[in-house]
């Protein structure tokens, strides 16, 4: 495209599928502990 | 809902329930300003009334773009609405009702190792240490009866994360290292694997626990909170002799070092005395530290450290310059990680995830020296939420039961906002602290967090720039 440049697509959506294996890190044991950071996790699901 | 915005130059939009984010030039960027005042979020993909496209073309005509150009940007907003990354809708809502059966396990705990503190931080929550109660630690038979407890609640779940918490809980190294090696031992006869973390102030440490930690922990938290005279000041050693900082940095220097590959992070807290936290951070670079985290603190309004709502634009700006900061650093080849930069646009967290939240009070819990479990570290001493213990188990379903609806679409204040599936509704303790109930939102956090998550996505934007020009 001319005038858009995707940096990712329907990730969100496409998770609903093999999402949900809870194999990720917690949240609060990563470097926060006063603040809630999901989004800055990683996901751990091998078969996504 | 559609969420857009500027900054470095990079005009963003960011789909928010899709999880697509486009960077776009100023007359797509006008194009979908002018759309979604009238463009509903759609379930799937539909043509753009003709006379809602008619009307966006005449109103970029009339804001000097060509015609030509317009009907290009509309062509492109078509494409991406064909592919459902734009105008969609939020369909989770249903998909989070079957949350409310799921069956949760237990797969984290912060064990309070010690109940006490060889620092006297201003802004501790756990009160110097003692959580609004006595001075303790741990014993061995408690914090066995706890990974006992872990294993056995776990259900399918392999990873199980155990995080080694204060006070300080260097006061109780002893037993960490005979926690770790119970751990171990398990791990073979239960199909798990323990990942231990440790967080700690570095006062106690010395060669041979950074040996121990370097073969064990896979993480570590090592607490500074910056500058020396900024460390100092809201990190000042007990009985006031000395400096902190001067203790701790060698020490943590050659900890970060010594970690070859593994992880650690120096994680700071900025409160309104240090506004200009992008010192700090940079400060933290400057010392060697490549992995690093500053928080905003969290206190009552009347502490005179407590970040207020007149300190926001100037925190905002503050992230802005240390985004910049964090793009230049990375470009000389001196990049550093910034823990709320960290953002994995296309293999982040799950959907699933990202509306279960932190997990506090379900799959995460916090242990008391005494064996009391509590939602999280940041409730314990609330007795309120004493929601069992290790002899017991879980006693307090109904908490157990509260925490487990407590996801964005519980909270009002969620519904409406672009940040929702990166936050996954904030943290409950602090909802708690401001306003009584899980359910709310600590709201100058999330200011910052919005900020931070903007910067983040900018920062993917200036790098992916720069790798495909």
């Amino acid at each position: 495209m001319k005038h858009v440049k995707t940096l990712n697509n329907k990730t969100l959506k496409e998770s609903m599928k093999k999402g949900g294996c809870g194999e990720c890190q917690t949240s609060c044991q990563s470097a926060c502990k006063t603040s809630c950071t999901v989004g800055n996790q990683s996901c751990e699901n091998t078969n996504r | 809902m559609i969420h857009q915005y500027k900054n470095n130059g990079y005009n963003i939009v960011m789909d928010v329930a899709s999880g697509s984010v486009h960077v776009v030039d100023d007359v797509v960027y006008d194009a979908v300003a002018i759309l979604k005042k009238s463009q509903n979020d759609l379930e799937k993909p539909e043509k753009l009334q003709d006379e809602l496209r008619r009307r966006a073309v005449d109103e970029l005509i009339l804001a000097s773009y060509g015609a030509e150009e317009a009907q290009e940007a509309l062509d492109e907003i078509q494409m991406l609405i064909d592919e459902e990354e734009l105008f969609t809708k939020d369909i989770y809502q249903e998909y989070v009702a079957d949350f409310k059966k799921r069956k949760t396990v237990v797969k984290a705990l912060c064990l309070h190792i010690a109940h006490d503190c060889n620092l006297g931080c201003k802004y501790c929550f756990a009160e110097e240490g003692e959580y609004h109660g006595r001075r303790a630690l741990m014993s061995f038979e408690v914090g066995k009866k706890a990974l006992d407890f872990l294993i056995l609640n776990s259900g399918n779940r392999r990873n199980l994360e155990v995080d080694f918490f204060g006070g300080e809980p260097l006061m109780n190294w002893e037993v960490v290292q005979r926690l770790v090696e119970y751990g171990r031992s398990q791990e073979g006869l239960h199909g798990k694997k323990f990942r231990f973390t440790l967080t700690t102030n570095g006062m106690l440490l010395n060669d041979e626990i950074m040996e121990f930690c370097n073969q064990e922990m896979s993480n570590v938290v090592l607490s500074l909170d910056g500058r020396r005279e900024i460390n100092d000041f809201m990190r000042p050693t007990r009985g006031g002799k000395g400096s902190s900082y001067d203790r701790i940095v060698p020490k943590f220097q050659k900890f970060a070092k010594s970690r070859k590959g593994k992880d650690y992070y120096i994680r700071g807290t900025f409160t309104r005395h240090n506004l200009d936290f992008l010192q700090d951070v940079k400060h933290f670079a400057d010392l060697g530290f490549d992995q690093m985290s500053m928080e905003p603190v969290v206190a009552s309004s009347d502490e005179p450290y407590a970040i207020r709502e007149e300190d926001l634009p100037q925190i905002m700006e503050e992230y802005d310059k240390l985004a910049l900061e964090y793009i230049k650093r990375k470009k000389e080849g001196q990049g550093f990680h910034f823990f709320h930069f960290n953002i994995d646009l296309s293999q982040g967290p799950c959907v699933a995830k990202r509306l279960a939240g932190c997990g506090s009070g379900t799959e995460y819990l916090a242990v008391t020296p005494w064996g009391d479990f509590y939602p999280c570290h940041q409730f314990v001493g609330r007795e309120e939420f004493c929601m069992g213990s290790v002899d017991e188990g879980i006693i307090r379903t109904d908490i157990q039961d509260e925490f487990k609806l407590c996801n964005v679409y519980a909270k009002e204040k969620c519904r409406d906002c672009f940040a929702r599936f990166y936050c996954s509704g904030g943290c409950a303790a602090n909802s708690y602290q401001f306003h009584g109930r899980i359910t709310d939102a600590y709201d100058i956090g999330c200011e910052m967090q919005k900020k931070r998550i903007e910067c983040s996505i900018m920062i993917q934007a200036a790098l992916t720039d720069e790798a495909n020009p």
